[in-house]
């Protein structure tokens, strides 16, 4: 959207080389046998007022990175710094009053608010614990939130069962907002909503984006929401970070071969329009035990023997776009022909 | 139709929210009110434990409107029959002799349940009987379901270390028969009906705190005690405002079924004589006592006169115990949200 601009601004967020393993115990004495890698060295900057879209298949580590970097999760090894500050170093007050800044949007609408509670007082909750604690001024902030995403006034009163699905995830947009974060971390907020509503809530967010200012670290699967609402981009695989850079770059001249198998499974509402869909083969492999090498190297068509020894590094590789392929050269300008390289492996592009 | 349909849009419009909008919401708890009022069963349960609650707390006032106490023995009654099946004869007119007959052998005091091998009034007994039991089973439970909440919250909670360790002590305690415990307990204290309700309170939270643990480990995973750790709750906020109340069905449920259970408890132990000691009554050491005499016959006209010593405690028993049970098994229904919709 307004990339330039954001080249300009700071970064608010940044996650360093940030990993979080999830110990598999066994045995009597519950030794640690292996680690579930879900997230094995990231590192990305999230600007001030953009939003960074993360894509990935399910299981390769977006959600546990949002969650690590709220400290909903405690981290392996790595850093965050929020706003020049280390998140992880936080305690007690500093981090309470850190988290008043870092807000959540959940997937699950359904599982993300307490059945038992009248909304009003979930939207409220925060502003308690927050130190709030006159009721009035609590009411008077509640009362404007639920207008603020397009719920009435007398909801406040409801359980949160009477609502749909497109409402409850207003609802836990509204309690987000209610502490006005800087930030607000959206885990796949419209995947588990129909289509139509998607676009309803999708533009809730920009809209509210636009007034508040605030910056959104938004995990998705749906490359067309993505592309819809990011203006940069970071693709995910198995636990690591493949490519990232501005939305329009990384859709238009994708670098990475796994990116550019996802970018060619968009469907394209154009019947007569021939596409090459990259087919990926196989499952994607277990966090437990990833492969040698580049992580990609057993599904990726263009995988020459380099891969399977030599971990590619995760570096620029043009001006802002970033990448992990030992077969993008490190260029000035000019795009890489990764047909050029499709033809040479003799790989499968299945017309669609 | 189409009037009703312009009202409540000139509604809306008029002041933004129209009248049937702002109705009063449903609460979980007035949508149980709503499921339970339609489960009979439960209903008639409740009705049943209420009118056992109000015996045994007026025990002392229907007694002595009756003229009975149930400490006084009479040897010269005992093993009197219920005078209420003779009574009822002698005013229908089937039989007129049997009933003054046992009423001037009572000395003019009727003994409506019959009197027992000492010649104590068994309805007073029962009535003050039921008092211990009752207040035994409800009080044990109570301590239960404050431990065992207690205990399984923290250890489904905080999960690692603090659940192994509690899980290790309650497989522990739970793998030692309740029975000798209870004799060396006997034999250290006086058995009295404090530490017996201290002991069933205090070695009866196992269960309890196994459920509660179980359904802590399932309320933690859900987003909503997340989202409460991103907007800064310390975890004795999460506990205290989202773990716990969403455990309230299991609690309850839990709980009832709990107190059915410890007035068999509390019975089976009295009749192993390491129960409540007698002469106090309590429907578990009444029916110990009446244990020696089951087969009692009267010497004059060699009928058997103790059955009911034995059969109206025992009722008294199982109709109680079935009634929590069944009110237990009711609160589950009417508070699973799952299930709201099936009745």
């Amino acid at each position: 959207m307004s990339v330039q601009m954001n080249v300009a601004s700071k970064d608010l967020l940044a996650v360093n080389d940030l990993k979080t393993y999830f110990p598999i115990r066994a045995g009597v004495f519950q030794r640690v046998v292996a680690n579930v890698k879900a997230v094995d060295g990231v590192s990305f900057a999230v600007r001030e007022g953009e939003t960074f879209g993360l894509v990935g298949e399910s299981g390769c580590g977006k959600t546990t990175i949002s969650r690590t970097i709220l400290r909903l999760q405690k981290a392996t090894a790595g850093n965050v710094f929020f706003d020049g500050e280390d998140v992880f170093a936080k305690k007690g007050k500093d981090l309470t009053a850190l988290r008043r800044q870092m807000q959540i949007v959940f997937q699950d609408p359904y599982a993300s608010l307490d059945p038992r509670m009248p909304v009003g007082d979930i939207i409220a909750e925060g502003l308690l614990i927050q130190g709030m604690k006159e009721a009035d001024a609590r009411n008077k902030i509640v009362q404007e939130m639920l207008d603020k995403v397009g719920l009435n006034p007398y909801h406040a009163h409801r359980y949160p069962h009477e609502f749909s699905g497109g409402q409850r995830q207003r609802i836990g947009i509204a309690r987000a907002l209610a502490l006005q974060p800087k930030f607000i971390i959206c885990d796949e907020p419209v995947s588990a909503l129909d289509v139509s509503i998607q676009s309803q809530i999708l533009n809730l967010l920009k809209s509210l984006q636009k007034e508040f200012g605030i910056t959104y670290l938004f995990v998705a699967h749906d490359l067309s929401v993505v592309e819809h609402i990011s203006d940069r981009v970071g693709v995910m695989y198995l636990g690591k970070m493949v490519e990232m850079s501005s939305r329009e770059k990384l859709f238009r001249t994708p670098l990475h071969p796994y990116t550019q198998a996802l970018l060619s499974a968009i469907p394209v509402a154009d019947p007569r329009r021939k596409r090459d869909r990259i087919v990926l083969t196989g499952e994607i492999p277990s966090p437990v035990n990833p492969p040698s090498g580049c992580r990609f190297h057993p599904r990726c068509p263009l995988a020459i023997d380099r891969c399977k020894v030599d971990e590619p590094v995760f570096e620029e590789k043009r001006g802002g776009h970033w990448a992990a392929c030992h077969l993008v050269e490190r260029v000035g300008g000019a795009t890489p022909d990764l047909q050029s390289h499709k033809a040479a492996a003799n790989i499968a592009a299945v017309p669609a | 139709m189409a009037v009703q349909e312009t009202t409540a849009t000139s509604i809306v419009r008029d002041n933004g929210v129209s009248e049937i909008l702002k109705r009063k919401p449903q609460t979980y708890w007035s949508m149980a009110r709503t499921s339970l009022s339609r489960d009979k069963l439960t209903l008639i349960a409740m009705s049943f434990i209420l009118l056992i609650g109000l015996l045994a707390i007026f025990a002392g006032t229907i007694s002595s409107a009756l003229g009975v106490d149930p400490y006084d023995t009479e040897p010269v009654n005992k093993f009197q029959t219920p005078y209420i099946i003779p009574y009822l004869e002698w005013r229908l007119g089937i039989d007129t002799t049997t009933a003054p007959t046992m009423l001037y052998q009572a000395g003019g005091t009727p003994h409506w349940l019959g009197t027992d091998q000492l010649g104590r009034d068994v309805l007073s007994r029962l009535l003050y009987g039921g008092r211990i039991s009752l207040t035994i089973a409800l009080v044990a439970a109570a301590i239960a379901m404050v431990v065992g909440v207690l205990f399984g919250t923290l250890s489904g909670y905080f999960g690692g270390v603090v659940d192994d360790v509690f899980m290790w002590f309650i497989n522990t305690m739970t793998s030692i028969p309740d029975i000798y415990l209870l004799i060396i307990i006997n034999s250290i204290f006086r058995p009295s009906p404090l530490i017996l309700t201290l002991y069933l309170g205090l070695l009866g939270w196992f269960g309890t705190a196994r459920f509660m643990r179980g359904n802590v480990l399932k309320v933690r995973s859900l987003d909503y005690t997340l989202s409460a750790r991103a907007i800064g709750a310390t975890d004795s906020r999460i506990m205290r405002s989202h773990v716990i109340p969403n455990s309230m069905p299991v609690i309850i449920v839990i709980t009832f079924i709990d107190v059915g259970a410890l007035i068999l408890t509390e019975s089976i132990l009295s009749f192993l004589g390491v129960g409540v000691p007698p002469p106090t009554p309590s429907w578990g050491n009444m029916l110990y006592g009446a244990n020696d005499y089951i087969f009692y016959r009267d010497p004059i006209t060699y009928s058997m006169s103790a059955l009911h010593l034995l059969i109206l405690p025992g009722i008294l028993t199982t109709l109680t115990v079935l009634a929590f049970y069944l009110i237990g098994d009711g609160l589950r229904d009417a508070l699973d949200p799952m299930l709201k919709n099936k009745k």
